[in-house]
Order: structure tokens, then C-alpha cells, then sequence
């Protein structure tokens, strides 16, 4: 894995995702370290995000690192027009390792074969996030002692969320049975479905979960969005159904994690943030682990 | 005698390359993918002729030039079922069929507006993923185009 880009989750094969996850689990017990000094990481965030970019900087921070960058296109000389490719061909020359987040769809790929260093892909457009994927791997391995034959329900927006496409494919290498819950107009694509259909793998699709919720070992809750509905009654009608409250957890396994990538709106309600399984904010955390988990072993501090 | 005759529609060359069973819809786009359109050979095609196979074909017929097959192999995502002639003194000396190749730069667009390759100059790159109705998965954003989308450069 050293000097090679993260690009796609599928860049890494399952004994590779594995090994980031088992590092990631070192780094937590030991997160204050010095193995990056002397190095420097550039983030380049050509659009806002704070979550990745802060848990990225407290990553490197947190190891002894240095971080350049910026936060916001604005602030980068891409409003002077200068190419992408230019920014990556400088920018390599200052850093040792690239983190970018992008707006355009497989610019991350592009960036990573103009660079002289390797590229963390932050998140491109609506394509891939693979450091969210694989911190939501290790909340999921590290709540429940394993990433085989697992319940997996995924709620809201299957149709555009990005984070649920990457778990989806992430996940099908484990034997995962896919529980889909969405309203009608945000259901997951046929192609993810047809990629099971070919891998073996169970999945059930559903508009609510009141039913099966007491088959979930992991719940992963994602936004929806009212602009990705063509009819705002429609929306209305269902938003509620896509709630998930203290009450509606009390026949669920003793084992459960709720997980959302954040963001949350109202698609959590806050009376869940004290029930035990509710994960999501102890799975930010993770993402510190596991972002310094892919930062050394690209870096090849450690292998 | 009872003879069949047999009347081409699309008059014979003498030495060159004549392209059979192209999608008629496409014939344009084979054109334009060969960059026939800045010929200075001579070409005669016909369009939407009756074809067993295909329904409606087209046939294009360009004297005095031989491709090679990395030139012809582009034409196979518009016409995958084309077949070439390579003519001599109005004799078929050889046949040839297109292949598909398992990936390539250039030639097509991805159907993806938010793509980097189609806000900046980055060359498309695709990965064959269907040869018979033939689909692309874009190199950058992982996209399917298929080819009802395919537009091509």
C-alpha cells in the first residue's frame, strides 16, 4: 500500500481493507505518536467540508505532522483559473502526500496520475469517499467483533448517497444480507442491485423498517434531502417515515449500532443520542483512527 | 437461363476498403470517427439498405485506402458487427471483422456532465465492460455510458 493513492475502495482488496482497519485499531490505543514529524500533508478542499477535513487535520496533527492547504476553492488560485492539473503538479512539490476533496466526479483519479505523490481521495463529486467507507468498516468491525454475515440496514437516501454505495460494495465482500429502506423515489439504483444479484448476496427493499428493525445488527441512517424530490407533497408525506426514534429501538438487538456519516438534520432524533446504541458520534472519532491508519501505511511508516 | 441478378446499390471499387453492416443510424458517427469526413479518397456509402441482420444497414466504400486495425477497432463501438473488405482490382482479397477493444482513451464521451474529463482537458478513458450492446465504465468517475448515450469525439 505505500505510495499508492486511495482512490475507490475497490483500489484496496479485502486483506488490504482489513490491514487498515487492524492499524486503525493500534492507533487508537496509542493516537499520540510522532511517527509523522518532518512530514507534510497538503489538504486541498475545492469545496466545504468540515467533518473530513478537520478529522484529516486532527489525524496528522495528532502524529506529529504538518498540514498546508486550503479549505474552500475560493481561497485556492482555481478562481484565477488555473487547471486542476496545474494545483496538483505544484502543490506535489511542497507536500508528501495529497488529501483532496473535489466537486467534479473522478478528479480525485485524474489528480492521482498528475501527482508525484500519492492522493487521498476525500470525497469527488457524488463518486467516492473510500477514508468514510473504511471508518465506517472499522465502527462496524469494532462494534460488533466482526465484518462477516451481518444485518445491514441502510435508511433514507439510497438513490444519491455516496457514503451508501462504497459500504454496499465495501460490505458485499463480507457476506452482508443489504436491508434497503427509502421512499419509492430514492430507492437504491439497479445497478447496485444487479452487483449483489451477481455476488449471491440477500437484499430486501422496504419503504419503513417497523417491522424487520428487529433483524438489524447495524443501522446506517443517512439525510434526506428535500431538493432530491421532484414533489415537494411527496416529500412531506414521507419525511416523518424516515425518523428514527428512542422508542422505536426497544425490540431491537442487544448488539445494534446506529451509524450515520453526518451530518445529521432531523433524521435522528435526539432523544436516540443517549441510548447506547447510538454510535454516530463515537464513529467520528474513529475516523481520526482510521485516517492515520491510511496516512502511515501510504506513507510507509508503518506496514 | 434463369440468372439472378444481383444489383449493388452502391457501386464497386476498384482497390480500397469497403465497411459492410453498419448500423444505419451510426453511419455518421463511423464516418466521423475515421475522420472520412477530410478524405480526399474517393468514397461512395449508402444508407438505411435492407439487411437480415441489422435491419437497416449502411455500407461504405473508400478506394485506394487501407486501414490499420487500430483505426478500424474505433469504429466497433459504433458498429460492432461491421465487417471490412480490403478490395484489389475489384476482388475481395481479404476480410476482416472489428474487435472491440477491452479499454481506450479517447474516441467517445462520458455520459457523466460532472465528470473532470468533461470540465477540463482530460482524455476519456474507458474500460469495456459489454462487448455485445456495448457499455463503458469511465476510468475517472466510474460511470456507466451505454451505448444509446455514446457521443462521440
Amino acid at each position: 500500500m505505500e505510495n499508492k493513492s486511495l482512490i475507490s475502495i475497490n483500489d484496496y482488496s479485502k486483506e488490504e481493507i482489513l490491514h487498515v482497519l487492524d492499524l486503525a485499531g493500534e492507533f487508537e490505543q496509542n493516537p499520540t505518536q510522532t511517527i509523522l514529524s518532518g512530514k507534510v500533508i497538503a489538504t486541498l478542499f475545492f469545496e466545504p467540508s468540515t467533518r473530513t477535513r478537520l478529522s484529516f487535520e486532527s489525524a496528522v496533527n495528532r502524529l506529529g505532522g504538518k498540514i498546508i492547504g486550503f479549505s474552500d476553492s475560493a481561497s485556492s488560485s482555481a478562481t484565477k483559473g488555473e487547471s486542476l492539473k496545474d494545483t496538483i503538479k505544484t502543490v506535489s512539490n511542497y507536500s508528501d502526500l495529497i488529501v483532496m476533496r473535489h466537486p467534479l466526479e473522478g478528479s480525485a483519479r485524474y489528480a492521482s496520475e498528475v501527482a508525484m505523490v500519492p492522493v487521498v481521495n476525500a470525497g469527488d463529486g457524488a463518486n467516492q469517499h473510500p477514508t468514510q467507507t473504511l471508518l465506517d468498516l472499522y465502527s462496524i468491525k469494532k462494534t460488533q467483533k466482526t465484518l462477516e454475515n451481518l444485518n445491514i440496514f441502510i435508511v433514507g437516501d439510497l438513490k444519491y448517497g455516496r457514503t451508501v454505495h462504497s459500504l454496499l460494495m465495501a460490505m458485499a465482500r463480507f457476506n452482508a444480507t443489504f436491508y434497503f429502506v427509502s421512499p419509492k423515489e430514492l430507492r437504491i439504483p439497479q445497478e447496485y442491485k444487479l452487483f449483489l444479484d451477481q455476488h449471491g448476496l440477500k437484499y430486501y427493499e422496504m419503504t419503513d423498517f417497523k417491522d424487520t428493525i428487529s433483524e438489524a445488527d447495524i443501522m446506517y441512517v443517512t439525510r434526506v434531502q428535500k431538493e432530491r424530490f421532484s414533489d415537494p407533497i411527496e416529500y412531506e408525506k414521507t419525511k416523518n417515515a424516515y425518523v428514527l426514534r428512542n422508542k422505536m429501538l426497544e425490540n431491537t438487538k442487544s448488539n445494534l449500532k446506529i451509524l450515520h456519516p453526518l451530518p445529521r438534520v432531523n433524521e435522528i432524533n435526539t432523544d436516540v443520542d443517549d441510548n447506547e446504541k447510538a454510535y454516530y458520534f463515537t464513529q467520528a472519532l474513529n475516523g481520526v483512527y482510521t485516517r492515520q491508519s491510511i496516512l502511515s501505511l501510504i506513507l510507509g511508516l508503518k506496514n | 437461363m434463369d440468372k439472378e441478378i444481383k444489383q449493388l446499390k452502391v457501386s464497386a471499387i476498384r482497390n480500397g476498403t469497403v465497411i459492410d453492416h453498419i448500423p444505419a443510424n451510426n453511419l455518421f458517427k463511423v464516418i466521423n470517427i475515421l475522420g472520412l469526413y477530410r478524405s480526399d479518397n474517393q468514397i461512395t456509402f449508402g444508407t438505411n439498405l435492407e439487411s437480415k441482420r441489422l435491419g437497416s444497414k449502411a455500407i461504405v466504400k473508400i478506394s485506394d485506402k487501407f486501414f490499420v486495425d487500430e483505426e478500424i477497432n474505433r469504429i466497433a463501438l459504433a458498429a460492432p458487427q461491421a465487417k471490412l473488405n480490403i478490395i484489389k482490382e475489384y476482388k475481395v482479397e481479404e476480410k476482416k471483422e472489428v474487435t472491440v477493444p477491452d479499454e481506450f482513451t479517447g474516441i467517445v464521451k462520458c455520459v457523466n456532465p460532472k465528470c473532470i474529463t468533461n470540465n477540463e482537458t482530460v482524455k476519456p478513458k474507458f474500460r469495456v465492460i459489454s462487448k455485445k450492446e456495448v457499455s463503458l465504465k469511465c476510468h475517472y468517475c466510474e460511470k456507466i455510458t451505454d451505448q444509446e448515450h455514446m457521443v462521440f469525439i
